[in-house]
């Protein structure tokens, strides 16, 4: 580790240009993590090489792992940059963008294919109108709240995506994250209103149907979702829902 | 357009919110004529963690559940936290406060720490850090109450704060002030009225702000868990705001002679080709970064007139480097140092107007505090005392002069500063603030 960081970075100028690495070296620092260090960079833009180049381009934000932006292969493994300390990185860190998504440039990546999903399968609850919880607004158990408020806070990061092996660029499965969101609002008082608009979404192509339960989006799920309970769930509402459509004609 | 950007903690460089948190959407509108309010009233969080990217906040709700706040009492005591018996702890909110302990209000815990670690010099190893203690608490009732900050600390700190205090300091982490708003009053209950198109306008009509960026409800210092309220509150009447002033309108943007949208654009476009041309001298991450110091130097807890008169200067120069940038990012695509840069120009304009609005407040309220005008309340002294009674006369008549909002005017040579009066008309303050 001594007294310097080194890292190596995958970088690529524009979407249809060649990737390419590059190295850097910066001050060591304790308490640095990923990001830190690339906001470093980016004032000290000079390659390993000593040659000035134009600073490694990312996506970050809240800096604290709640909002999913700064989603980066660290090491080879999908995580946030945020929250991943230097410290307990073997070097040189190799940065590179996910795969599954269309390089922009850099570690920057197009995710809107997972927003894309997410209104596919209606992952909100409509609302008429606002009501004082005093007046009989709906209920939600303890119990309950507190499965699902590990489902809640999904921060649709994309960590899941990259590591299954059923999601890619061509592919039209919306991947684990829509699916638990999707159930979580199937759950709902409200959203359970919506509860066939949901499944028949995902009874489509790229729905349920696409999952190889593989289990690797719960190993990587940087909140610790168990996404494949929802999934299971989903597979027997959807089977419901079938004998439903069937009996409805 | 309805303005709900929120806060502009990165003028202060690091501060507790995220980096999209620059206050450059306010500052642009505030450049073309939308007034600023009371800049200078900038909340500064007890406990936040250091960092080199940002201090991540360890929530109040710490302190509600028992959190202690401590430091060592002797100057430069380097034992480990667990080998200092309780008697050589200096439990300073405890001892200063007695009736409010840990949970007395963001700036007078803020003001507390900075006094132990910049005035006593007991801080941590000399420095700007105290203890947040939870570690007297079972670990099961803090997993329950508090799981998910102090799991937060754990992964960003490789601490264990279950088994020993956390290190905390004071950061910015809200602003009070904003985009100047009105509203309709209710002559009938004194309140707003429900739908009515001045509601949350700016001084530009139909541009309408809401939330963080906007100034309308925390005043010298917002109450812990208002921000949320204030944010759903205000956009649901700016919404409605906006639909009524909208069915009021004759003619839309639609009707508009293209020129006008033609000349902002090439405005725009003339501001990216002279950030983008190649000679400039200035690093726009490096600019940023100097304001950041200046800001936490001279304008954080505690100000002084001295003070804000470097930072004034410091920011004046920064406006004029800022004018020669070079981005060693010389591309068109996604350039995020061109998209820096620009925010870097923004927030040194508001940063203006923070400092001169502070500069020009000659009194301490809520937030802003300048000792050289402290008006301390009397030791031991409490209502119905004949000094207390003169101290609070004395409170009384600064407020007179003082209760005011501060409204800041762009101008080319920067922020002119005018006042408007405050309607207390339906709570007149009459009790100084008191935890003791």
């Amino acid at each position: 580790m001594a007294n310097e960081i080194h890292f190596r970075i995958r970088r690529q100028d524009g979407p249809d240009a060649r990737p390419y690495w590059e190295e850097f070296k910066m001050p060591y620092a304790p308490a640095h993590n990923v990001v830190s260090a690339l906001m470093y960079l980016r004032e000290h833009p000079v390659n390993a090489a000593g040659k000035k180049v134009a600073p490694v381009v990312w996506d970050s934000n809240c800096m604290e792992e709640v909002c999913g932006a700064c989603s980066m292969l660290i090491n080879g493994t999908p995580r946030q940059a945020c929250a991943t300390l230097i410290d307990d990185l073997d070097q040189p860190i190799v940065l590179e963008p996910l795969t599954k998504f269309p390089a922009v440039r850099d570690l920057l990546v197009d995710r809107c294919k997972m927003f894309n999903a997410l209104m596919k399968v209606k992952a909100w609850i409509p609302l008429d109108h606002t009501q004082d919880v005093h007046l009989h607004a709906p209920l939600i158990g303890p119990g309950e709240q507190a499965v699902r408020y590990i489902f809640s806070r999904c921060m649709t990061c994309g960590c899941c995506m990259e590591v299954c092996p059923q999601y890619h660029q061509d592919s039209e499965f919306v991947g684990p994250a829509p699916l638990g969101q999707a159930n979580l609002h199937n759950s709902h008082p409200t959203g359970k209103f919506f509860k066939q608009d949901r499944l028949h979404a995902l009874m489509g192509v790229g729905g349920i149907a696409d999952c190889g339960n593989a289990q690797n989006c719960v190993q990587v799920c940087p909140k610790d979702i168990p996404l494949t309970d929802a999934i299971a769930e989903l597979g027997r509402r959807t089977t419901g829902q079938w004998f439903r459509d069937l009996f409805a004609r | 357009m309805i303005l709900a950007t929120g806060g502009l903690g990165l003028i202060y460089g690091q501060s507790t919110m995220s980096t999209n948190s620059t206050g450059a959407a306010a500052a642009r509108v505030y450049q073309q004529g939308a007034k600023f309010a009371n800049g200078e009233f900038v909340q500064f969080h007890p406990t936040a963690m250091k960092g080199h990217d940002k201090n991540r906040l360890m929530s109040e709700a710490c302190r509600g559940e028992g959190g202690r706040i401590w430091v060592p009492s002797e100057k430069g005591d380097t034992r480990e936290p667990r080998e200092i018996p309780q008697e050589e702890r200096f439990y300073f909110l405890e001892d200063w406060y007695p009736t409010y302990g840990n949970t007395v209000p963001r700036d007078v815990a803020s003001r507390a720490i900075v006094r132990v670690t910049r005035h006593m010099g007991l801080g941590l190893n000399g420095q700007d850090v105290v203890y947040l203690d939870l570690s007297h608490h079972p670990r099961e009732f803090l997993e329950q109450r508090l799981g998910g900050i102090l799991e937060m600390y754990t992964t960003f700190s490789g601490e264990d704060p279950y088994t020993g205090p956390m290190k905390i300091f004071p950061a910015t982490h809200y602003s009070m002030g904003g985009v100047l708003v009105d509203y309709a009053k209710d002559e009938q209950t004194g309140g707003m009225q429900k739908v009515h198109p001045r509601n949350h306008v700016t001084t530009i009509p139909g541009l309408y702000a809401c939330g963080e960026c906007d100034s309308g409800y925390h005043g010298a210092n917002r109450l812990g868990a208002n921000s949320l309220l204030s944010a759903t509150f205000s956009g649901q009447i700016a919404g409605a705001a906006a639909a009524a002033y909208l069915k009021s309108l004759k003619k839309s943007a639609a009707d508009l002679d293209e020129k006008y949208f033609e000349s902002e654009r090439t405005r725009q476009e003339v501001i990216n080709q002279e950030l983008l041309s190649p000679n400039g001298t200035e690093n726009p991450f490096a600019l940023h970064r100097e304001l950041g110091e200046a800001m936490r130097e001279h304008v954080f807890v505690e100000r002084s007139n001295a003070g804000l008169d470097k930072a004034l200067v410091t920011i004046k120069e920064l406006k004029e480097r800022s004018r020669n940038i070079h981005l060693d990012d010389q591309g068109t695509w996604n350039n995020q140092s061109l998209s820096w840069a620009r925010q870097v120009q923004d927030m040194i304009v508001l940063a203006e107007v923070i400092a001169k609005g502070a500069r020009l407040r000659d009194e301490c309220r809520g937030s802003h505090y300048k000792a050289e005008f402290e008006l301390k309340v009397p030791e031991g002294k409490f209502e119905g005392d004949p000094e207390y009674e003169e101290y609070r006369a004395e409170w009384k008549a600064n407020n007179k002069e003082w209760m005011k909002l501060t409204v800041a005017t762009h101008t080319e040579d920067g922020p002119r500063i005018d006042y408007k009066p405050f309607d207390a008309s339906i709570l007149a303050p009459e009790k100084p603030r008191d935890y003791r």
